[in-house]
Parts: structure tokens; sequence; C-alpha cells
């Protein structure tokens, strides 16, 4: 089996796969690798299937050492990504030796790395999943220095031959969001519907993997008060009473009390992921 | 049911919001939906006054979705319908039928303070908390912890006016028409009671809660 040495760390690093849906009605989030596609790219790219788990990496500064040969790709954040200090680059398949480690510089654009290793991260499933809830405390611990995984067993498919088209670095500037109405809309004006879908919003420093609460002008509440609480999904948009809206990610609480007066469009979350605080986003109807 | 039409509120590309006219309703919705879902259906995620309807769309297009909702809310429950007691979609139809008993050290730090506020002896409250018939009416706050109600449990309770920074796991509490147990340690706001031994949360059992929705709850007063 081969072993993963974790040798350094800058930024968060979690184990994610593809989460644990379906089990909202326990109070289990579905939680899963923010950058769904990119995690999906990844794993391909070594051959792996979609959902295998990789690490997520916020920002860069890992610093990864196996004890065998072993095939890896690097998506989602934009960045230097070296083998024993020489540039292999993001996006593609690479190939580190025993003894040689793997190096991912700071983020230029993204903000969340998605590492597959052929054969997936090996660590014990929590409910269907290896991927840490950071909200519930569910699944594997953060990853630290001095932390050694397993891989898993090579899948049967091999590492396919790609060029470079499968790269699509996450936009540094102003990113647009596809937004679908919320059943609780009628919870704020009609002016504050309109200012959520004009104007131009930055994502908070506060922002992580429960939720993205947005920086930009107040959102008037029609409503005052909280709701008894209900069900949330991915993308919701929560306005709180004082009129600030959060956009709740996969680690969220499965039930809340803010009305949700939109919801991003799934195929967007992706992009949020990316977002770096104080970058720009904005939104259009889906 | 109620003869009140279900609002369907919009939530995404794959779930519809049921909005009801109360927990009632809600449960009653839950059951008629329990008991029949069709292929798609991913989750039923029942609330105090709403109940989330997650499907595949790629399998069940949400406008079927809604129509199964609206009939379901129509009609009630199959007169030989029997829920699934996880609330998940569970094509077998085979559910346990036995209430979960929990025992429960009554013991609580605020039941005598509660008992006094209610008007009674903290015997009474114990007993009517161990005679009445309780079910999970929707999970909250936590993963695997239980809203339980009862129809034949009487009191309204005030939740703490500060809620205690550490609660510890087993802890079993009321709060509003509600009662419940702690899986697991965690802040909470709820009026103590009692403790359990039982295990309310295991992550690598499936379930892993034991209070799922839907289930039928006994507290037994356990014996030092």
């Amino acid at each position: 089996m081969t072993l993963l040495r974790v040798e350094a760390t800058g930024g968060l690093v979690l184990v994610q796969d593809l989460g644990r849906p379906g089990r909202a009605h326990l109070g289990v989030a579905p939680s899963g690798a923010l950058d769904r596609g990119a995690l999906a790219l990844a794993n391909r790219l070594v051959g792996n299937p979609d959902g295998v788990a990789g690490l997520e990496v916020v920002l860069g500064g890992l610093r990864l050492a196996p004890d065998r040969d072993l095939w890896f790709a690097v998506t989602g954040a934009w960045g230097s990504v070296r083998v024993a200090g020489r540039e292999v680059g993001p996006y593609r398949a690479a190939r580190v030796r025993a003894g040689e480690a793997v190096e991912l510089g700071s983020a230029e654009r993204g903000l969340r790395y998605l590492v597959a290793v052929r054969g997936g991260i090996d660590e014990p499933m929590v409910l269907g999943s290896r991927s840490r809830d950071t909200l519930a405390g569910i699944g594997p611990e953060p990853v630290g220095p001095g932390r050694v995984l397993a891989v898993g067993r090579e899948p049967a498919a091999s590492v396919p031959l790609l060029d470079d088209d499968a790269a699509y670095p996450p936009p540094g500037g102003p990113v647009a969001l596809a937004l679908l109405p919320g059943p609780r809309a009628d919870w704020v004006t009609d002016a504050a519907l309109a200012a959520l879908h004009e104007s131009r919003w930055r994502v908070s420093a506060s922002a992580d993997r429960v939720g993205a609460r947005l920086e930009g002008p107040t959102l008037e509440r029609r409503v005052p008060g909280e709701l008894v609480s209900e069900p949330t999904v991915a993308g919701a948009i929560q306005v709180t009473g004082a009129g600030v809206p959060t956009v709740l990610l996969a680690d969220r609480p499965v039930t809340g009390g803010y009305p949700v007066v939109a919801i991003v469009d799934p195929g967007s979350l992706d992009l949020l992921a990316q977002v770096r605080p104080g970058q720009e986003v904005r939104f259009r109807h889906a | 049911m109620t003869g009140r039409e279900p609002r369907l509120l919009p939530s995404g590309r794959s779930a519809i919001l049921v909005e009801c006219v109360g927990l009632d309703e809600v449960l009653a919705l839950h059951d008629a939906l329990a008991a029949d879902p069709p292929e798609g259906v991913v989750e039923l995620v029942p609330a105090a006054r709403t109940l989330l309807v997650a499907v595949d769309p790629d399998v069940l297009a949400l406008e079927s979705a809604a129509g199964w909702v609206r009939r379901a809310a129509r009609d009630g429950p199959p007169a030989d319908g029997r829920a699934t007691r996880d609330g998940r979609a569970d094509p077998t139809g085979e559910a346990s039928t036995d209430d979960v008993v929990i025992e429960v050290d009554y013991r609580g730090e605020d039941l005598a303070g509660l008992a006094d506020h209610l008007g009674v002896s903290p015997e009474h409250l114990v007993a009517r908390h161990v005679a009445a018939r309780w079910r999970v009416a929707f999970i909250g706050f936590a993963p695997g912890f239980g809203y339980l109600v009862a129809d034949d449990w009487p009191f309204d309770v005030p939740r703490l006016d500060v809620a205690r920074t550490r609660v510890p796991p087993g802890a079993v509490g009321v709060a509003g028409a509600f009662s419940g147990a702690y899986p697991r340690e965690s802040p909470g706001g709820w009026r103590l009671i009692g403790s359990t031994g039982v295990a309310l949360w295991d992550p690598l059992a499936d379930p892993p809660a034991l209070l799922v929705p839907g289930r039928g709850v006994r507290f037994r007063e356990a014996r030092a």
C-alpha cells in the first residue's frame, strides 16, 4: 500500500470526495468537495472514478511525499505545482517518484486546489463518504504536517493520455453566478431583490465551507424576524434580519431560520468555490 | 387530510419546499409521501412547518414531484400504507414498527425548577414524560438531534434565558412542546430533566441516528 506523507501545509487541507447526500433528514449535511467539477477532473486525469477522495487545499503551501512512485493531478485553483523542485504545472497528470516531494505554490487564480492521487485517498468512510464536514465534525480529521495518508488500490483504467485541453483556470476578475428563485423571495422588498441581481458583491473574508457571506448593499426585509427553521439546499441565499446575504454551502446546517430569497444555480457553485475573499461577484437570472 | 392545500415553494433544481399549516400537517404529509415514494425521490426532510422533497431531477422531474406531493396532500396515506421509519424513500416498505425505548435517569439539573414553574411536582412531570407517546417529528439543531412531539404531553416549556455552553451527550431535555436528547456534547438552551446512556448517535452505523423522523419513542425511568 502506498503511503503519502504530509510534510507541510499552508491553508486548510481536507479530505473530500463527492460527499454524503440524502441524509439531511438525519441532520447530516452533504459536505463534499466545494468545487465538484475540479475533483472529478483531477480524478479523471489520473484514471480514477470521478468521486474518489482527494485533498481540498486552500491557497497552497502543501508538500506531499509518497513512499512509492505515484501519479497525481492538481486542479481547481491555478498555481505552481512542482515535483522535486521542477515545475510540472496544474491540470495535468504527473508522476512523483518515491522519496521526491510534490509542492503546491500559492494559488494565482482561484482559492481551492483539488489534488487527486491515482487510487484515491483511502481514509475511513463515515456515512458513506470520506468527506470532512467542518461544521458537524464528521469524517477524516483536517490534514496537518506529519500526517500519513493511505492511498487506495490502483483503478483498472490507465492514466489517460491528454494534452492541456482540460485546463480552465478560474477567472481572476468579476465572477457571474446564475440565480434561481428562492422559497422566501417575498420576505425581502422588491427593491432588495432587484439589488441582489444588479449590485456588485464581494465575498467576505469569513467565507468558508459552511457559507459565503456577501458584502454589498443591505437587502431590506419586508418581513421582520425569523422563520421557524426550514430545510436548506446548497446555494441557498439566506438574508439575516440586518439584511446581509449569505450563500449556504456544502457543510451548511441542514435547517435554518433565515429566509432564503434566492438560490445559486448548482451549475455556478463550482465557480463560487474558487472566488477569493474580496473578489467581485455578480448575479444573473438562471 | 386538512383540506387545506400546502404551498409548494421553489427550492432549486432538485427540491421542492412544501409549506404546511403546522407540524401535524407536516407529519401527515410525511407519512403519506414516505408510504409510496416514486423512483427519483432522494429524501424527505421534515421540519416544524415545512417539508423538503429532494429528488434526482434526471429521474423524477420537479413538475412530476409537485403533482405527487399535491395528490398525497389531498388523499393522505393509503389505508394499508406503512411509512418508512427512517424518512428515506424505501422501495421495500420494510420498517420497524417498534418504538424506541429510552431509559432515563430523571435527575436533571432543571427538573425541580421546571416542575415548580409549571406548578406540578417533579414526580408528576416525570410521570407525564414517561406516559407520553412520543414521536420524532424532525431532526434539527445538530446531527441526530430529534425533536419529539406527543399529543399527550401537555406542557409548554420556556427555553433557558441563557443557553448552556456545554450540555453533555445523553442529556434529556424539554423545550416548547418538544422533548429531545443531546446526541453529542454541544451548547443548548433546553431544560434538562434527565440523562440517558443510550447511544443516540453513531456515525459508523447506518442510520447513524437512533431517533429518525417518524419513529415512535417511549421514555422509561431507569431504576438505580
